[in-house]
């Protein structure tokens, strides 16, 4: 029982934070929000890390890094706002074409794109009637009951729809399920979308958490900063109390991401319980930072001009992201209150 | 990371499951907080003593078993997985044994440890006082150096299950003139020392469960001061820290609750959903004890991993009592109409497990340093905002 991170992973998170923190500043994000520039700017200078190569599996020249470590990963990711088609295209999808039957005569060739830093791949779940990137990818991977259909952009015709975060680009995507599209079915196809549902989610979770964190350590930059009454706001208990109870939901969210990420990388039966949990916990934090935040910067905090405003719209939007809220809730109250399972105290690991 | 149990961690769980099932009384002890229950929890501790159990993360020499804080979980898991009786020595055991451990001389831990570990020593608190209650620094009892003793006067409140215990330990001003944390020295006080009066303080329930202390020219060694003489809130500190961190209260304590109120809800289903909010908070009980459990092994890991663990155990602190009111919050709502009775009641059943359980959680967010406190520790010493 070792419920901590080694320190090569730690030094990875620091690594991935340091190179962020430069390329993805806030400043730089406002210019792709403000479609001053494209975000495939930014995206190739992270593919040219070899960030894209971290999933892949070791034969198609990738790293074959696991969920536990991608938990930290996202937290970076979430904290540094990156747009959703990164973690997309080198977690979400890698690990469906990864799972992807060897007889799938397209598979290798896509993961070694992948490896190589092409992000042009979007994912169509039934959980959203929106896809991500569709408009600009030239690989979609789409549901259609339990199977997999793989298309290229000319198959679809894609109708963008604007978010709240203007680093999203979604679109409705008309295509049409043909055999010769169909990839996988039945139960493969069912079990690949569960996983990949899954990884979604988690992929969100950190990124929500990440986003948690950087929207408290603006927060309390700015309390340090701003004065009233002579001193600095942060000096006043109805500000630190909300403070403080952010990190609290950041710090009981961390453990529950981290067991989560395990579950989904052992195949652990509880994963879809677990990983849920995760969100929940995640979410939490996230929003109750973004309405702390808002209230912390004061009027400052209603205006496009202080950075939170990225921050807090993206942790809005991914919100309901790869499920909504709601439904990852219920995923857990129907294993709590409807399954006949022991809830001992003793049970926490077991099967893991 | 690996979250799976060893064979031996393994092996030890079921040790402890199947000493607890022939052990545990089958009859719930009476409350603690009476002089019969008292004695019969005492009894229960020297069984448990008797066994090895009673303090297992303590080095063997001392009376424990040696184990790490992975078994402690463990044994804590399984301890309130049996239902077995609440634990009567825990200040002294929790709060007190583990700063011996850490600030004793060899001959303080050699004599007092094994007694607080058989439970032949029974122990209370003493740190508030009627003007140092959350300002703690505002200690005046005083402790006068006089030769080879202290000669201790003054006041101390909120003791727990003082009027039975043995002995007690606190802060007291030993430097004249000394202003807040300076000149306080940390002193061990046997309760039934000439000078001592205690009166008992009836608790929300009506029980005797703590009390005032009262001090006039009582007389103690200089061998029960911990750490040296000034430097005694440095070592309270500590203490404090493991209260308000895991030790007190491990993940367990609310897991077992939470799973006993899944049952309620299961029991009383078509009662319960006609408001759906009852289904929502039974699922967040269990899902928030589960976190905490899952925090308390993330946080033990670090700590065999020799990372210190600061101001994080006040969060703890916020997170499980503001858990414990949810979970019995939400049990009385259940429970409706027949909440309000006591155990004695004839249409009662489980009625007085559930009404402690909410009356006691009320004192979470104000024990062991109040949830506002924390909130200012939190702030401060992780978040880094000013003071003042």
């Amino acid at each position: 029982m070792d419920f901590t991170f080694s320190e090569d992973e730690l030094l990875f998170r620091e690594t991935i934070n340091r190179f962020l923190a430069t390329e993805a500043s806030p400043e730089k994000l406002r210019d792709i929000w403000s479609g001053d520039i494209d975000a495939s700017t930014l995206l190739s200078l992270i593919s040219e890390q070899g960030l894209s190569a971290l999933s892949v599996p070791e034969e198609q020249g990738g790293l074959a890094l696991g969920d536990v470590a991608w938990s930290l990963m996202t937290q970076e990711l979430g904290y540094h706002a990156i747009p959703d088609v990164f973690a997309n295209s080198a977690y979400v999808a890698t690990g469906l074409l990864t799972a992807l039957d060897d007889s799938v005569s397209q598979k290798a060739e896509m993961l070694e794109r992948i490896c190589a830093g092409d992000l042009g791949f979007a994912i169509g779940h039934s959980c959203s009637p929106l896809v991500a990137d569709a408009d600009t990818a030239d690989t979609l991977l789409l549901q259609q009951a339990d199977e997999i259909h793989l298309l290229g952009a000319a198959d679809v015709q894609t109708v963008p729809n604007a978010s709240i975060d203007f680093s999203r680009r979604l679109s409705q995507v008309t295509w049409s399920a043909v055999p010769k599209t169909c990839i996988v079915s039945g139960e493969a196809g069912k079990k690949i979308w569960n996983d990949t549902f899954n990884r979604g989610a988690i992929s969100v979770a950190g990124q929500l958490l990440g986003l948690a964190q950087r929207m408290l350590d603006l927060s309390v930059e700015y309390s340090l900063q701003r004065k009233q009454f002579g001193k600095e706001i942060g000096s006043f208990q109805a500000v630190k109390h909300q403070l403080a109870d952010v990190a609290g939901k950041i710090e009981i969210a961390k453990p529950v991401l981290y067991r989560a990420a395990c579950s989904l990388e052992n195949h652990h039966p509880l994963s879809d319980i677990h990983i849920s949990q995760a969100r929940n916990f995640c979410s939490e934090a996230a929003l109750l930072a973004a309405r702390a935040g808002i209230q912390v910067h004061g009027a400052m905090g209603y205006t496009w001009e202080v950075d939170l405003q990225m921050y807090v719209k993206r942790a809005w939007a991914l919100n309901n992201t790869w499920g909504d809220s709601i439904m990852h809730r219920a995923r857990v109250q129907d294993y709590v209150l409807n399954s006949d399972i022991d809830l001992a105290p003793s049970k926490t690991f077991e099967a893991l | 990371m690996k979250l799976q149990f060893s064979p031996e961690q393994d092996a030890f769980r079921l040790e402890v499951r199947h000493w607890l099932a022939a052990n545990v009384p089958k009859q719930k002890l009476p409350t603690y907080d009476t002089k019969a229950g008292f004695e019969l929890h005492r009894q229960w501790e020297h069984k448990l003593f008797e066994a090895g159990f009673s303090m297992v993360m303590w080095p063997k020499e001392y009376g424990g078993r040696g184990c790490d804080l992975i078994d402690w979980l463990i044994f804590e898991e399984e301890y309130y997985g049996a239902g077995a009786p609440g634990r009567v020595n825990q200040n002294g055991q929790l709060l007190l044994g583990s700063t011996l451990l850490d600030f004793g001389t060899p001959e303080q831990k050699t004599h007092f440890l094994p007694r607080m570990a058989s439970s032949e020593d029974m122990w209370a608190q003493a740190w508030s006082e009627p003007n140092a209650g959350s300002d703690m620094a505002n200690i005046s009892s005083k402790a006068t150096l006089d030769g080879e003793h202290y000669v201790i006067n003054g006041q101390k409140t909120w003791s727990t299950r003082a009027i039975y215990a043995d002995w007690a330990f606190g802060l007291f001003r030993s430097q004249p003139g000394s202003e807040r944390h300076h000149g306080l020295s940390f002193l061990l006080v046997p309760l039934n020392t000439e000078g001592v009066t205690i009166r008992p303080i009836k608790a929300l329930d009506g029980e005797e469960a703590f009390a005032e202390i009262f001090f006039d020219d009582v007389k103690v060694p200089i061998t029960n001061r911990i750490g040296d003489d000034g430097k005694g809130w440095h070592v309270a500190m500590a203490t404090a820290g493991f209260e308000r961190g895991l030790l007190l209260r491990s993940p367990a304590r609310f897991q077992q609750p939470a799973r006993r109120l899944v049952q309620l809800y299961r029991d009383n289903k078509a009662a319960a959903d006609r408001d759906p909010a009852i289904a929502v908070a039974v699922s967040k009980c269990w899902s928030d004890a589960e976190a905490y459990a899952l925090s308390a092994y993330n946080t033990v890991g670090r700590v065999n991993n020799g990372e210190k663990i600061g101001a994080e155990s006040s969060l703890n602190k916020i997170f499980w009592s503001e858990l414990d009111l949810l979970i019995s919050q939400t049990a009385m709502d259940i429970l409706g109409a027949t909440g309000e009775l006591l155990g004695s009641a004839s249409l009662a059943q489980e009625h007085a497990y559930w009404l402690d359980a909410f009356l006691f959680a009320q004192a979470g967010p104000i024990y062991a340093g109040t949830n506002e406190i924390q909130r200012n520790i939190v702030a401060e010493r992780m978040l880094g905002l000013p003071k003042k």
